[in-house]
């Protein structure tokens, strides 16, 4: 069975006046149907350029320089813009990060609705508000039919949010990409959203990937894990598993750096230093700067390395393996 | 709702009683008031018994409010030229003023909102540099010269469009409009143009200033991720914000342009106000002036008003505040 | 408004000369603005018809004022024909016999002195003005905005056009009308940036330390509005010659004896359909060339002097 999306070794890169960033460097990682991938990085290490990478939404100055983005078979980097438009909104749909910006505040919630259902299907306006109102009423907006005729500015962030679910949802997508979509919502919608998520995965068969700076959304809710640092996946594999014993240091650190109950009284353990520039980053490790393990055979590039099945990091001395760096 | 109107409405009549102060201050009191009212020709007795009569013997606050009292009957004068009431004369070439304008501004949305589109949307292509250095020349352009070069050109030296005059006017609503027949349109056709040679880089700017601010914006990233076509993401998504301030500008530009028209209709002898008031000025037929201006006044403030109400309509966010006072 | 302006050019001029060359805000100022080759043309064809204004007398071939050169034989002579005089008209006659070279030389002198001084006229009442808004506050500032307002809702070529109906013809009143007209967006303009610049630290110091109002206000406020000023000035001084232009054309400006760049293209309107072009179309060309290049200065100017769009 092939996976719903895989994407092998993508470079985007941006070419600024100031030289090239290599915003994504050779990231892979795949999704099966009805899966949650978590991509969770800091901001700046790519992981929002990956999302709009795999909805052919990179603008100039940024471009796709090199890899796949395999959507159920077909290279979507290879795709004419024509062929990435059938798909966007239709068979792959994109959830963005602040719910305040992402509806048109002079268009009514129909308007925008509907349009996004005639794009892909060739159905009568009742037809398409139809299937608007169900999807509305799918993610648990009230009286969809009133709100229907409503302007954005008049919903809460929340709302808008599920409005904005509720157009990703409408053609019933293969994929969803959500970048952050909780990160401005206050915790207890946050807990709603995840639920409502999860629980379309498992029904629909949608697989999701879902972007986030935040480890503790990505534990209650993904099957599998993506670390990003520096426009690279620096650790792959089940949740659980790489949670519960991290190999790449940076996951370590970033673990640490969440605020936990357990822990109570202790300090906050932070990661030393700051993300990197991506403009002229050097070669070798990425993290090598900011972590306590380097030594000189870090400026290689690192590989990445199988340490334990189905448990990816790239990094050439590891936490929590046995593997000792040869 | 009503609320707001009513107290746009006591606001407006603040201004127009501020400016009649002003004009009434500037006309009658530095000018010389005898030379207004009175016509040039009469005598010795006549001037005495009409300043009597007028009341020019009276303290200026208590004229004020004679000039006042009569304004407010619509009564602002009688024109020495014509002889007939100063604002029935003005009213006569409103219509001829009105088309003017409008047809300028449509020139000026026809013409500009694509240009500043392009301009906006492919921001380092030579067309849109090419197309951002016409407006500034469009801003620098003395309309008056730019006027008489089309005149020289398309009139003298080409022969295709008439230089002067209305043309051939049909009468609709009791006024008469040129617009209607292709005699009068083809006599319309340069005085528009280059009355809105200024609007034309003002809408480019603001246009091409909007595109560029709303295509940045997540909405529009949204709609694409939608699967939506780029001339529906352009076309619904992106214009629909712009016409906000373009509306707005153009509208408050409105005023503005029936102003500018003094110059055009000079230039063109396109009988509207603005020719009527330049001629008043030379001649000194103050009662006239004075009619004019407060017609100005009057109109700016209904431009004010309706733009306004515009703006709540194009504006979801507005409109529902509207409601709420 | 603009929030973090850039030091004024007055407090940087005097740099002791480090020996890592640091750049002063001045020399910043100068190398950005002759990072646009377009302004810098603007500049020098400026420069270049102020010179042409101020040596009109040594270098025009002919003194257009004096009754006695001109020969009513020469009038209208196209453009390349010589004259009487016994030399080459090279850009014609008007209806008097006056060489149209000589005219928009003299022309531009009377278009320069009426936009220049205006400007530098209602730059002074508009600042202070403005200054005093910002400054005072309360009613005083309520009752001078309420007056910019109504000012600026007014079409400026009307209200000139009252004010010249009032007052007659002639240079200086055309003057007082562009006064009238323009003093408002100076008032507008330093009244914004004084509100902004009254809040920092820096003037807070100043009041701290006691100092008189007087020094805080031209010392202190009046320096660092300058930006903002320059801008709007560079861009009224083309609005004012442009609205001088119009005035005259219509015949409610300058008096016929002082013929200015306007004046000269009314003068050659009814010679147009008759297809004598020269007349209007070459001063009309001095004209345009003059604001373009103004406003290419200004343009320019806003963009490098404005901190919002500083990356």
């Amino acid at each position: 069975m092939t996976a719903t999306l895989e994407v092998r070794d993508l470079r985007t890169h941006f070419f600024t006046r100031a030289g090239v960033v290599r915003a994504v460097d050779g990231v892979s990682f795949a999704v099966d149907r009805g899966k949650v991938l978590g991509l969770v990085g800091e901001s700046g290490s790519g992981k929002s350029v990956t999302g709009f990478s795999i909805m052919g939404l990179v603008d100039p100055p940024g471009r796709i320089v090199g890899g796949h983005i395999l959507f159920k078979g077909q290279d979507l980097a290879k795709l004419s813009e024509e062929g990435m438009r059938d798909l966007r909104g239709n068979r792959i749909a994109m959830i963005f990060q602040d719910p305040m910006m992402t509806l048109n505040p002079v268009l009514r919630i129909d308007t925008q609705m509907i349009e996004t259902v005639q794009a892909h299907a060739k159905v009568g306006r009742e037809e398409a508000r139809q299937r608007a109102r169900d999807a509305l009423g799918q993610v648990g907006i009230p009286s969809p039919d009133e709100r229907l005729k409503s302007y954005p500015h008049q919903f809460s962030g929340g709302m808008r949010q599920r409005v904005a679910i509720a157009i990703a949802l409408l053609h019933k997508p293969d994929l969803i990409v959500a970048d952050e979509p909780t990160t401005a919502l206050d915790v207890t919608i946050q807990g709603q959203i995840l639920a409502e998520a999860q629980k379309l995965c498992r029904e629909t068969g949608t697989a999701l990937i879902w972007i986030t700076h935040d480890l503790s959304v990505v534990a209650g809710l993904a099957d599998d894990i993506a670390v990003m640092y520096a426009g690279r996946v620096v650790e792959q594999g089940p949740v659980d598993e790489v949670l519960d014993a991290p190999f790449h240091p940076y996951t370590v650190g970033l673990i640490g750096s969440v605020p936990s109950r357990n822990r109570r009284g202790e300090p906050l353990r932070q990661i030393p230093g700051m993300t990197p520039s991506l403009l002229n980053l050097p070669e070798g490790c990425a993290f090598r700067s900011r972590c306590p393990r380097a030594e000189p055979r870090c400026a290689e590039p690192p590989p990445m390395a199988e340490y334990r099945p189905g448990r990816f990091a790239r990094c050439i001395h590891p936490y929590n393996t046995d593997a000792v760096a040869a | 709702m009503t609320v707001y109107l009513l107290r746009r409405l006591i606001q407006a009549a603040g201004v127009v009683l501020a400016m009649s102060v002003i004009v009434f201050i500037g006309v009658y009191a530095i000018g010389d008031p005898v030379e207004i009212l009175i016509s040039p020709d009469a005598d010795q007795f006549e001037r005495e018994r009409a300043i009597r009569a007028f009341g020019l013997d009276r303290p200026l606050w208590q004229q004020y409010f004679t000039f006042l009292g009569r304004a407010l009957q619509g009564d602002l004068g009688r024109s020495f030229v014509f002889n007939e009431p100063a604002l029935k004369l003005i009213l006569q070439r409103m219509p001829a003023t009105l088309e003017l304008a409008v047809g300028a501004t449509v020139v000026a949305l026809i013409i500009g909102v694509p240009l500043g589109l392009y301009a906006g949307l492919k921001p380092e292509s030579p067309v849109s540099k090419g197309v951002m250095a016409a407006s500034i020349l469009g801003f620098s352009l003395p309309t008056f010269w730019v006027g008489l070069m089309l005149i020289l050109v398309f009139a003298v030296q080409l022969g295709w469009l008439p230089s002067t005059g209305r043309g051939e006017t049909v009468e609709v609503l009791g006024m008469r409009w040129s617009f209607l027949t292709a005699d009068g349109l083809a006599h319309m056709v340069m005085p528009a143009v280059n009355l809105s040679l200024f609007k034309i880089s003002l809408v480019i700017r603001l246009t091409r200033a909007g595109v560029r601010e709303t295509m940045l914006m997540d909405f529009v990233k949204f709609a694409r991720a939608k699967g939506l076509s780029p001339r529906r993401v352009i076309a619904v998504h992106v214009l629909k914000n712009i016409m906000i301030p373009v509306v707005t500008v153009v509208g408050l530009e409105f005023g503005g342009t029936i102003a500018f028209s003094v110059v055009t209709e000079s230039i063109f002898a396109w009988p509207g106000m603005g020719k009527l008031i330049i001629d008043s000025i030379n001649v000194l037929d103050r009662p006239v002036i004075v009619a004019y201006l407060m017609i100005i006044v009057l109109m700016f403030i209904v431009i004010n008003l309706v733009v306004d109400l515009t703006y709540s309509v194009l504006d979801p966010r507005v409109r529902l505040e509207a409601k709420g006072a | 408004m603009s929030t973090t302006t850039a030091p004024s050019a007055a407090q940087a001029a005097p740099t002791p000369p480090a020996p890592p060359r640091v750049e002063t805000p001045f020399q910043r100022f100068v190398s950005e603005f002759a990072a646009s080759r377009l302004a810098l043309a603007g500049l020098a064809v400026f420069t270049t018809i102020v010179l042409i204004a101020v040596l009109a007398p040594w270098i025009a071939p002919q003194n257009p004022y004096d009754l006695a050169q001109l020969d009513i034989m020469d009038s209208r002579l196209e453009p390349g024909s010589v004259g009487g005089a016994g030399f080459t008209h090279w850009l014609g006659t008007d209806d008097q016999g006056r060489d149209m070279l000589s005219g928009i030389m003299y022309g531009l002198r009377i278009s320069l002195i009426v936009g220049a001084g205006s400007a530098v006229i209602a730059c002074m009442v508009g600042a202070s003005l403005g200054m005093l808004a910002a400054y005072a506050g309360g009613r005083t500032d309520s009752a001078i905005m309420r007056l910019v307002d109504l000012q600026l809702s007014f079409p400026a070529i009307l209200a000139a056009l009252m004010i010249l109906a009032v007052l007659g013809k002639g240079v200086l009143n055309v003057v007082i009308a562009l006064v009238l007209v323009e003093w408002a967006y100076y008032a507008r303009t330093v009244r914004g940036t004084a509100l902004v610049e009254r809040r920092r630290e820096y003037i807070e110091a100043a009041q701290c330390l006691a100092l008189p109002t007087r020094r805080v206000i031209f010392r202190h406020l009046l320096p660092n509005c300058l930006p903002p000023l320059i801008v709007v000035g560079t861009m009224q001084v083309a609005r004012a010659i442009a609205l001088e232009a119009t005035l005259s054309f219509l015949g409610l400006g300058v008096p016929i004896t002082e013929p200015s760049l306007g004046l000269l293209i009314a003068n050659g309107y009814e010679y147009m359909l008759s297809g004598k072009y020269w007349i209007s179309f070459y001063p009309g060309i001095a004209l345009l060339v003059t604001i373009v290049s103004i406003n290419l200065v200004g343009d320019h100017l806003r963009d490098v002097l404005n901190p919002r769009l500083k990356r």
